[in-house]
């Protein structure tokens, strides 16, 4: 049971074969179980689990089920939540109890989920490994001893583990897909706009979407369904954003006709090479069920990174001006005046990978080198942009590894924030040009996850979730680990 | 490459660093935009910058008062009020 897929549980619970309440309760028992192991969770409320869970058992004998009715999902520290903390994992944010929901929150709520604690991350969602947040590392369930990518690794290493069925994270330059990735999940990132980001604490404003992660593709379209929507209240949420039939473009079960580009530049020298093996078999797998493989290129793609990084650190430097020691968050001990309270509290409250981004997105906003880095990289995001819009007129989705590499050793990279950056290397792009992604399981190497990316033009999660569902049905990569419960 | 004065941009950051983050951030800065500078070598005459990535409009929404009175909520997570105000350090002698 721990391990079955969210729509298998919603199956169960419509049948009447099992209640919110017992679900909840096997899930809890699990937290309480391996929690310790993994520290995939830094909030949970037992209680409050089981308050909402006898809610909507009550909901559904009076009303019926609406489309999440009683399924337990857990949430990132990075969401607003009415009930509990809401810290991104820093100390800055360390007694910070939001006044308000966070839209998607609002959405899942109304959709009748159960909202189960909240999980580890890197602090403010800057990492790749969950190794920079303020309340200690979380483990990949695959091997302890290893990071489960960032920087929604919690949510990740909680699915995995079967801890809960289903989580949400956020992604601005992977950090759905690559801890999706590494810890052997599906992992979805909507369209830049699908889904409102109020609420969600603010990383890299032009990049950041949430998405769920779970064990399956349809699990994750169940989701995404209930997430989306326009929000009045974010400038950013499209008001008329194409829709798509999340559920019915999970019933595919072949590839004819479907042609996927296979970008050279994600296909380079320094990846793992069973990591390439295993995309090459999962592309054989494509072509064996019907689709076409069609070579492309993604001529920007190398310089990617360097634009992320200075788009990213500049807009967080903007974004976490907010933490001020004034309307919320950490305030030093007795400052001398105005300006030691602002210094010595942020100093106090940021970790250090934190302070690095505010300091090189400040450097790239400064006078003197504004245009040299900050427009300069705003052109090279227009660039990577027309790159995506010229292969799509030749394909209709285009197939990556997520990561070069499987997880790495816990403190691994920690000693130099630069060769971290580009363990991003493959899940970048796609946020500069807004474009949905996702990642699912297709492999293994030395028992640890490969996953493979997808990525479709805008609004066009369809066509992901069709092929990621074709994919699946025809393979068996959806494991558990046998450490936490699972077969061997 | 480049020496950046990491005091004036933490400074502008409005963080302190301690003499050990300054000397250990310092360099680090310096590789971080050491590595962007290879964005000098792309091609960029003629091409628009983009800030998001959907050509649309800003959203506008009638002028017209949408929230309520949350005051004491919304104050709730600061660090000091006192009758409604933010508390602050004294800024004017």
């Amino acid at each position: 049971m721990p391990f079955s897929t969210l729509s298998k549980i919603k199956d169960r619970l419509d049948a009447g074969a099992t209640t919110a309440v017992a679900v909840a309760k096997t899930y809890l028992d699990r937290i309480a179980a391996f929690n310790g192991d993994l520290n995939a969770f830094v909030d949970i409320d037992p209680a409050h689990v089981l308050e909402q869970a006898e809610a909507s058992d009550a909901y559904r004998t009076k009303h019926g089920a609406r489309a999440l009715e009683g399924l337990p999902i857990a949430i990132k520290d990075i969401f607003c939540t009415q009930d509990g903390p809401t810290r991104c994992c820093s100390h800055i944010l360390k007694d910070f109890h939001a006044p308000y929901d966070a839209h998607v929150i609002t959405k899942l709520k109304e959709a009748g989920a159960v909202l189960v604690g909240k999980t580890n991350m890197d602090e403010f969602a800057m990492g790749s490994s969950t190794e920079t947040s303020a309340f200690g590392p979380c483990h990949n369930p695959w091997d302890i001893e290893r990071i489960p990518g960032g920087s929604s690794g919690g949510s990740a290493s909680a699915v995995a583990a079967a801890l809960v069925p289903a989580a949400l994270g956020t992604d601005t330059g992977g950090s759905i897909r690559q801890p999706a990735s590494v810890c052997g999940i599906t992992g979805l990132k909507p369209t830049y706009g699908r889904v409102s980001r109020r609420g969600i604490i603010a990383f890299a404003s032009s990049l950041d979407q949430a998405g769920p992660m779970t064990r399956t593709v349809k699990d994750a379209a169940m989701i995404a369904a209930a997430m989306s929507g326009h929000d009045s209240m974010d400038s950013t949420s499209v008001p008329d954003a194409p829709a798509v039939d999340w559920l019915g473009a999970c019933d595919k079960t072949g590839m004819k006709g479907l042609r996927i580009g296979k970008p050279k530049e994600y296909f380079v020298d320094g990846m793992d090479t069973g990591v390439r093996a295993a995309i090459d078999a999962a592309l054989a797998e494509c072509e064996a069920l019907g689709a076409e493989i069609v070579d492309i290129s993604l001529p920007h793609t190398d310089a990617a990174v360097a634009a992320y990084y200075v788009i990213a650190p500049s807009e967080a430097s903007a974004n976490l001006s907010r933490y001020d020691a004034v309307r919320f968050g950490h305030r030093c001990d007795n400052p001398d005046d105005l300006l030691d309270m602002y210094t010595r509290s942020r100093d106090e409250g940021f970790g250090k990978e934190v302070k690095r981004r505010i300091l090189t997105g400040t450097f790239a906003l400064s006078s003197g080198y504004y245009d040299a880095y900050y427009i300069k990289a705003q052109q090279v995001r227009t660039l990577i942009r027309q790159d995506f819009i010229n292969a799509f007129a030749q394909v209709d989705v285009i197939a990556t590894p997520t990561s070069p590499i499987t997880a790495f050793k816990l403190g691994e990279k920690t000693a130099d924030p630069l060769t971290m950056y580009l363990s991003d290397i493959f899940t970048i792009a796609l946020n500069l040009a807004g474009l949905p992604g996702l990642s699912q399981p297709c492999g293994f190497v030395d028992g640890l996850p490969v996953g493979l990316q997808w990525i479709a033009p805008a609004w066009r999660e369809d066509v992901i979730l069709g092929a990621a569902s074709a994919y699946e049905a025809a393979t068996d990569w959806v494991k558990a680990p046998i450490n936490f419960g699972g077969e061997a | 490459m480049m020496d950046i004065d990491i005091r004036k941009v933490a400074m502008l950051s409005r963080i302190r660093l301690t003499d050990d983050e300054a000397a250990e951030l310092g360099p680090q800065l310096s590789n971080i935009i050491g590595y962007v500078e290879q964005l000098g070598a792309v091609d960029t005459d003629g091409v628009e910058p983009i800030a998001h990535p959907h050509d649309i409009a800003m959203p506008q929404r009638l002028d017209v008062v949408t929230n309520v009175n949350r005051r004491e909520a919304l104050q709730a997570p600061a660090p000091q009020t006192e009758s409604g105000l933010y508390v602050v350090p004294k800024v004017i002698e």
